[in-house]
């Protein structure tokens, strides 16, 4: 049976347009999602239909506060990014720039790097309480971490070929940083900043669920889980996937774009 | 163009520290360089021909002995003096144009001769037209031009070349040498070309020194008394080349 059905599919190969390719997967499993409850073979209470998750979005979104809910989670995640992002930056780049600095942090930062990133909540709940300054603190340290790491790297691999160039023409150390080291070393830069993106942004749901007060896509399951309503929890973990994937498709476009200059391996 | 800057390299010993060991690589260098002389320099690898280029070029200090050029002596790099490498070493990251732009980063010419410079230098080398390409998207003999026009775009009294077609197809390494023959009749300048090629150091040199290794030092010069622009069939140049050759192969353990 199941023999004949793979061979019946392999024995008619479908012309799929490119653009809906990676659409197939997550239709498929929307469709199982469906037939699974809709003949019941799973309890509903434990996992809604896919239409009463798209009931809950269109309720939240005319009548409850979905899009507060993901504006504060989107804003604190921002934050995050951008002040841990900033401070991986500059550990990165005082790191790499310096030997001295290396083997001063380096070890420290290499051990701390080693501490699970929700190994920091009971302390940060402890020194900054369980509001918005907690969180944007847990997002910064999600987002510090690849930041510093892509950072440090991507300085020390310029390479001394492009350095004894900008010595010929006399370049000054602040010329050599600006035109060789910092261009050398952005595509890994990029690459740190991107991952610190997706971090971030697992930090935020991270953050919210664990640091549980204020609004928030978090919130927003949290209260789904407390009244059991999994459409809303589903909802949740719904919104939580798009932006993240949207947040890589963006830094992905952005990369693309600015490093025009990279050789295209495909 | 053409300035009175004699190259004058007296007594010059250079070492390499390879853990404990000391290994020496120059040994006791005397060379004049004439301004305006096109000099070549053979030698199979490890005759310490490319670190005498880093020495001149004032990307190394560390030696012993003087290098004095136009009567001063080299304590580092200068825009009197350009170089190009073996490999092009263009930036990535910068256009063609902004490469050959990199030459000029801290001259103090107007904007306006500047922009000029890198768009005469860019003709010279013929690649009028690849202004906006980036570096990867250059054939490697395309790549080795525009190094070559970085090299002369402030005008340096200069040039010197370490084994700067060494990468390149038969082909199109021919096509450049009758280039930079061509560039180097045009601009006047000095040229030290360091190769292992011991046909491009006679068909440009007006001297080919034959060093040998292990310490380098300096075994023998010749003189290319053959006018140019040269025809590679000469057969002056044939001779000379034989005897260059013979020069080089005779004590490595080829004979």
């Amino acid at each position: 049976m199941s023999q004949a059905d793979s061979a019946a599919s392999s024995a008619a190969p479908i012309q799929v347009p490119a653009w809906l390719r990676g659409w197939l997967v997550p239709l498929a499993l929307v469709a199982i999602w469906d037939l699974l409850t809709r003949f019941k073979l799973v309890n509903p209470l434990l996992l809604a239909r896919p239409s009463a998750v798209l009931a809950s979005f269109k309720e939240q979104l005319a009548h409850g506060d979905l899009l507060p809910q993901l504006a504060a989670s989107l804003e604190r995640d921002l934050a995050g990014f951008a002040i841990g992002a900033l401070a991986g930056l500059a550990l990165g780049s005082v790191m790499g720039l310096s030997r001295l600095a290396d083997r001063l942090v380096g070890p420290t930062f290499h051990a701390a790097k080693q501490v699970a990133i929700f190994a920091w909540i009971p302390l940060i709940s402890v020194w900054f309480g369980i509001g918005e300054p907690a969180k944007v603190v847990f997002i910064a340290l999600s987002a510090f971490y690849p930041v510093v790491v892509n950072t440090f790297e991507g300085i020390r691999s310029v390479g001394r070929e492009h350095i004894e160039v900008a010595r010929v023409f006399r370049f000054t150390p602040l010329q050599v940083f600006r035109k060789v080291v910092l261009p050398g070393a952005l595509p890994s830069i990029f690459a740190g900043l991107h991952l610190g993106l997706i971090y971030s942004w697992l930090g935020t749901l991270g953050a919210e669920y664990l640091l549980a007060a204020g609004p928030g896509i978090g919130n927003l399951m949290i209260e789904g889980r407390e009244s059991f309503q999994m459409a809303k929890v589903l909802l949740g973990v719904l919104i939580a996937g798009g932006v993240g994937y949207g947040l890589n498709a963006l830094a992905t476009k952005l990369e693309a774009n600015l490093l025009r200059w990279r050789v295209r391996s495909a | 163009m053409s300035t009175s800057a004699v190259i004058d390299i007296q007594h010059v010993n250079k070492q390499f520290k390879v853990k404990n060991e000391v290994l020496p690589v120059l040994e006791d260098l005397t060379l004049t360089i004439q301004p305006g002389e096109f000099l070549a320099i053979v030698g199979a690898s490890g005759c310490g021909k490319s670190t005498l280029l880093r020495l001149l070029v004032g990307l190394d200090r560390e030696y012993q002995g003087e290098i004095k050029i136009g009567g001063s002596v080299v304590t580092g790099t200068s825009l009197d003096r350009g170089i190009v490498f073996q490999e092009h070493r263009l930036f990535p990251w910068l256009t063609l144009e902004q490469n050959v732009g990199l030459g000029l980063q801290n001259s103090t010419w107007s904007e306006d001769k500047k922009k000029k410079a890198v768009k005469d230098h860019i003709e010279l080398v013929g690649l009028t037209g690849f202004e906006s390409a980036f570096p990867h998207q250059l054939s490697g003999g395309m790549a080795q031009r525009a190094a070559i026009a970085r090299g002369l775009v402030n005008q340096p009294n200069i040039l010197l070349l370490d084994e700067p077609f060494g990468a390149l197809d038969a082909l199109t390494r021919t096509r450049l040498q009758q280039e930079l023959q061509n560039i180097w009749q045009r601009e006047k300048i000095t040229m030290v070309l360091v190769t292992h090629d011991v046909d491009e150091a006679v068909f440009l040199g007006d001297r080919v020194i034959v060093m040998q290794p292990r310490p380098g030092r300096i075994k023998k010069t010749f003189t290319v008394d053959v006018p140019h622009p040269r025809d590679r069939s000469n057969p002056a140049l044939k001779v000379l080349t034989d005897e260059v050759r013979a020069q080089i192969l005779e004590g490595s353990g080829h004979n």
